[in-house]
């Protein structure tokens, strides 16, 4: 897995392994079923890797099935604009989020 | 419990000191499915000798302990102080320890600087995360859905109905903490307070500045937790 750099970022609408389109689905199923750190209202959103966090992590979704086998990835500190997330947003163009996100759920553009 | 109140029988005498009757503090109804699963789970892990239940007692202690004098103090020392505010901005874990606060988890803290250019606010979308050990326990409108929906969707309107306006050139960032990081919001330290002693400073923030729906003010005062 490539690992993401400070820049612009992407969050994938889904689970990558996953062979058809959840971001449809969601409409009809809602998420998938588990907790997941990444909040369905940010999936598919583009913002921009503002820092790595230090150190590794364990994934802890991972880790909550007994999966994580040791591996440590890193989380990111990730900038989204408002109007990114909320195209009807009423605020200051200016307003933003920031989330850290573990970095198997962003994906480069 | 209303229900209960409503059913109960006031005509005798309770004789304990209150000025008017009351009904008797119970937990009614039944365990829900989550209260189920914790007794189970507290009790299994208690069996397996994973842990005691003494040490589930102390650790109760230990949350109950917190409270925003501490997060209070530490705001204060980083308006006085401007290497420790350095140190807490650079790394607010290490910084709250230095300062005699200890986090009992893993999480780590990111403190938030309010300026005149960015105002802070955070929330937990997905539950409840909070920086406790720093501020104790989080209101319950914090836990709250409409809270936890709209903090991130109208910041704006919620901070409004906290009396809390800002001009458009004043960037509002939602923070939504949902991993291993915990947020504290750095107030901007009020105009007036020049003269202030640290421990007055301190009596300025309260646990609603740190979350970020209000500025710190020189009207405002910590009251007793």
């Amino acid at each position: 897995l490539e690992k993401p750099r400070p820049g612009p970022g992407r969050y994938p609408p889904l689970v990558r392994s996953r062979s058809f389109d959840l971001a449809t689905a969601f409409e009809f199923r809602g998420a998938p079923v588990g907790h997941y750190r990444v909040p369905i209202y940010l999936r598919g959103k583009t913002g921009s890797v503002e820092a790595a966090i230090e150190p590794a992590a364990v994934d802890n979704e991972e880790e909550g099935y007994g999966r994580n086998a040791g591996s440590k990835l890193h989380y990111y500190r990730v900038a989204i604009p408002m109007t990114e997330i909320w195209p009807d947003y009423v605020g200051s163009p200016r307003d933003g989020l920031r989330i850290e996100v573990f970095e198997t759920w962003l994906e480069r553009i | 419990m209303n229900r209960q109140n409503q059913s109960h029988d006031y005509d005798h005498d309770h004789d304990h000191g209150h000025d008017r009757p009351h009904g008797e503090i119970s937990q009614s109804g039944r365990p829900g499915y989550y209260d189920v699963m914790e007794t189970a789970v507290r009790e299994l892990l208690v069996k397996r000798q994973l842990f005691g239940p003494d040490e589930i007692r102390r650790q109760i202690e230990v949350l109950d302990s917190r409270t925003p004098a501490l997060g209070a103090a530490i705001v204060a020392r980083a308006w006085v102080d401007p290497a420790f505010r350095a140190r807490l901005l650079a790394n607010g874990r290490t910084a709250c320890e230095e300062f005699g606060i200890t986090f009992y988890d893993d999480t780590e803290l990111i403190v938030l600087e309010n300026t005149d250019k960015v105002h802070n606010l955070i929330v937990c979308t997905l539950c409840s995360c909070y920086p406790r050990p720093v501020l104790g326990l989080p209101p319950d409108w914090y836990k709250l859905k409409p809270y936890r929906a709209r903090a991130v969707s109208e910041p704006r309107a919620v901070l409004a109905e906290f009396g809390t306006i800002f001009p458009d050139d004043v960037e509002v960032r939602v923070h939504d903490s949902t991993a291993m990081f915990r947020y504290l919001v750095l107030p901007r330290r009020p105009e007036g307070t020049e003269d202030y002693s640290e421990e007055q400073l301190a009596g300025l923030v309260t646990r609603d500045t740190m979350i970020g729906v209000v500025p710190a003010s020189i009207n405002s005062r910590r009251t007793a937790q």
